[in-house]
């Protein structure tokens, strides 16, 4: 008898350390059976971020390098361009990639290194306690934004992905979300693609993938849900900001 | 045909990265290295490497750590305030055991300093340099021929102990042009290690990871302490120097880099007044040559001076060395200002006064 | 900057040791480049030269910067279309040759460099015209029209020193056929 569902190779068997109603571990499952589908699992190489999924390399089955925070475009950089047929992703959170690491994305977008990018946008610091993010939104409450994020104080959320989309190095560039089961359908298509346009030399990709993070965000799951339903959508719309013709 | 090439130390230093087997340089530009940018620019090239100029120091030595991962051979350059902030990198690759050749161009500061020679970055290149608990081998060249021998060096050390190596030098060295060999670049045989380490996918193998965290009770503990054996063995076996007229000096003088060319005049000087004066030059600073100073002071040697282009950073390791068997006197200019032979032969004659 | 190390390259060539410094600093197009060339047949501690035995100046900005660092018994080689002086300086030698209007004559300003260069060669008696020859034919094999203006260019340098003032000796500095002495150095401009 044929088998109809396999396990996920590129998954290990692990319980994760990531919280309940966490979107990593969603985006987790979503790459790795992208990889299995690709049939490329012994070919990737990935770059685990600094923040919550710096420990993703415990759950993936496929060479992982940690890199320091922010830096893994720079990373992906040195090891595509030695081995330019392995399949290189970088992991980032907002902080990662956001704050810390807006240099290194934005010149590794702009210089079109054919690697794919997945951005977990969850608009908030997981891993240190949920201080506020680059993206946090106005009015959102964290640690270091007790009254809730002020534009006069802290200024305006950053729409890191509308900003790389007009740069020509970039071929491609999608927003998704994990929030409901069409969001993580959508996500995985986006994601697929992203690492299909790596396979056939298209050139840079990213998917940013909007998260929860109940834990920071101090709600309850469900809560969490609707919080990126109500809000974070709004400011941060879904679909294609950049797509290249060719 | 000439066997000789006029090179200066910055072009020696990529000759050499090349015959190392170098295919991966990322850089940022700054004075006075940037003749070596050049070089790699249009050596990688022709060999069919990469190159790439970086949006920064940072993204430069990040990119260095990504080739280093794959297990190929890599290297950066820059000066010194460029070389602060690469010091993050170096951290990561010392705690992820990957190697890599960092070149430092010295130039005076802090902060901007300027862009004249200077061997200020001697506490930072010698003492980890970034955060934790870590070394890199530092290497320094006195001549354009030995920054060449002594960056090929780097990568076969870098590769052994899986460590960052530095190559050292002040401004002057990288930018004069002195003869070097060419046997220097086709001779050389480059001691490639097998890497099973490397990423290089999960091909018939269990992943491999390259990570610096280790949360586990214990597990930094357990990876310090290795990385400390390490450190010993590197001591023990990788120590280099140059003694000169040791033997029966009864002041040595203690210098490296440049500098010890302008102290290695000061010496023959010396000697033709009948002034018993020697010369140690450390080559690898560090590990740094404990072994020659603690030996002279048990013979011949009263007193120790040390020359440096800094207001005195070395001078703690020879007193360290000497552990106060021995006074141990310090000249240094600073800023950019070079020693001049006479100089040092006046601080000679005050000491010898004072014994 | 190139003539300084045309001349490296011409001395290393001979056997010698040499270094070669430029002079660094905020790109400047227009200021007063220089460059120091310490030849010698002893090793060399520092290619930084304090007190220079040749000065090789094209320009008169560049003769007001180094006239100051010349001490008794160096010798200027002026390049006197471009630097005009009266000026006297006791203890030093102060040759003046138009190198530039020779380079124009020849047809190209540019080569004013070898001129200079040929009557370094012939004042300081450090290197030798036929080898220098060689070496040009070498480095400008594939160019003979850049060959043949060159060679003329140095030997009309060469030749602008009579025989009766070539190796213009100063204390510590011998020929090539009698090399004995410990580093000095020359500033080129």
């Amino acid at each position: 008898m044929a088998n109809v569902l396999k396990k996920t190779q590129s998954l290990h068997d692990r319980v994760t350390h990531y919280c309940a109603g966490c979107g990593h571990g969603i985006v987790h499952r979503l790459i790795c059976e992208i990889i299995d589908e690709l049939d490329i699992r012994e070919k990737t190489i990935a770059v685990a971020p600094v923040g919550c999924a710096v420990l993703a390399y415990d759950y993936w089955n496929f060479d992982t390098t940690e890199a320091a925070h922010g830096r893994p475009p720079a990373v992906a950089t040195g090891i595509k361009r030695m081995l330019p047929d392995r399949i290189i992703f970088t992991y980032q959170g907002d902080g990662d990639l956001a704050a810390i690491g807006t240099s290194e994305i934005i010149h590794a977008a702009n210089r079109g290194e054919n690697i794919t990018v997945i951005f977990v946008n969850n608009g908030t610091y997981g891993m240190t306690g949920g201080q506020m993010a680059p993206t946090t939104l106005l009015g959102q409450k964290t640690k270091t934004t007790p009254l809730g994020r002020d534009k006069i104080r802290e200024g305006y959320p950053l729409k890191i992905s509308e900003m790389l989309a007009i740069l020509d190095g970039v071929y491609y560039l999608e927003r998704v979300s994990v929030h409901n089961p069409q969001g993580v359908r959508a996500a995985k298509k986006a994601i697929k693609k992203a690492f299909i346009n790596q396979i056939e030399n298209k050139g840079f990709s990213m998917v940013e993938v909007l998260a929860m993070c109940p834990t920071a965000w101090e709600m309850p799951v469900k809560d969490s849900v609707k919080w990126v339903e109500e809000n974070v959508v709004k400011y941060y719309p879904l679909g294609v900001l950049k797509q290249n013709a060719q | 045909m000439n066997k000789k090439i006029l090179m200066t130390g910055n072009e020696a230093v990529g000759e050499a990265a090349i015959s190392a087997g170098c295919r991966f340089y990322a850089g940022y530009p700054i004075t006075p290295q940037n003749e070596l940018t050049a070089y790699m620019a249009k050596r990688m090239l022709e060999e069919k490497g990469v190159f790439i100029q970086s949006e920064s120091e940072l993204a430069a030595i990040n990119m260095v750590f990504g080739s280093s991962a794959v297990g190929k051979r890599a290297m950066t350059s820059s000066s010194s305030p460029g070389i602060s902030l690469k010091q993050e990198g170096i951290s990561y690759l010392a705690g992820c055991e990957l190697p890599a050749v960092i070149v430092n161009v010295m130039r005076g500061g802090p902060g901007l300093g300027n862009i004249a020679p200077s061997q200020a970055d001697y506490f930072q290149s010698t003492r980890g340099g970034g955060h934790g608990d870590y070394r890199t081998i530092a290497l320094a060249p006195a001549y354009v021929q030995e920054a060449a021998g002594l960056t090929q060096l780097a990568f076969d050390l870098a590769d052994k102990y899986r460590n960052p190596a530095l190559v050292v030098m002040d401004g002057l060295l990288g930018q004069m042009m002195e003869p070097v060999e060419k046997t220097q670049f086709t001779d050389y045989k480059p001691k490639l290690v097998k890497k099973p380490w490397a990423l290089t996918g999960a091909k018939g193998r269990r992943p491999n990871i390259i990570r610096s965290l280790l949360l586990k009770q214990g597990a930094l503990e357990e990876f310090n302490e290795r990385l400390c054996e390490k450190y010993k063995a590197i001591e023990n076996t990788q120590t280099r120097y140059e003694k000169f007229l040791t033997d029966d000096a009864e002041i040595v003088i203690v210098a490296y880099g440049l500098t010890s060319r302008i102290a290695r005049h000061a010496v023959k000087a010396l000697r033709k007044k009948n002034k018993k004066i020697g010369l140690i030059r450390p080559i690898t600073i560090w590990p740094f040559p404990r072994k020659a100073m603690h030996d002279c002071a048990k013979k011949a040697t009263k007193a120790f001076l040390v020359v440096e282009m800094s207001c005195g950073q070395m001078v703690e390791d020879v007193r360290l060395a000497v552990n106060g068997k021995r006074p141990v006197y310090f000249y240094g200019r600073s800023g950019g200002g070079v020693p001049t032979n006479e100089a040092i032969e006046q601080e000679i004659l005050k000491i010898i006064k004072g014994l | 900057m190139v003539l300084g190390r045309i001349i490296a390259e011409a001395a290393m060539s001979l056997g010698k040791n040499v270094t070669w410094m430029p002079s660094y600093g905020a790109e400047v197009r227009g200021g007063t480049a220089y460059s120091m060339v310490v030849i010698s047949d002893d090793e060399i501690a520092s290619p930084v030269v304090d007190n220079a035995d040749f000065f090789i100046i094209m320009n008169a900005p560049s003769f007001d910067k180094f006239k100051k660092t010349a001490v008794k018994g160096s010798a200027i080689i002026l390049n006197s279309s471009l630097a005009e002086t009266n000026e006297k300086i006791k203890g030093i030698k102060i040759i003046k040759i138009p190198a530039t209007e020779i380079a124009i004559s020849l047809g190209k300003a540019m080569v004013a460099n070898t001129v200079m260069f040929g009557c370094f060669a012939r004042l300081s008696g450090l290197i030798d015209k036929e080898k220098v020859m060689k070496l040009l034919k070498d480095a400008l094999a594939q160019k003979q029209h850049l060959f043949e203006i060159n060679k003329n260019a140095f030997s009309e340098g060469y030749d602008f020193i009579p025989a009766n003032r070539q190796n213009h000796r100063l204390p510590g500095l011998c020929p090539v056929s009698n090399p004995t002495h410990g580093p000095r150095g020359g500033r080129i401009k």
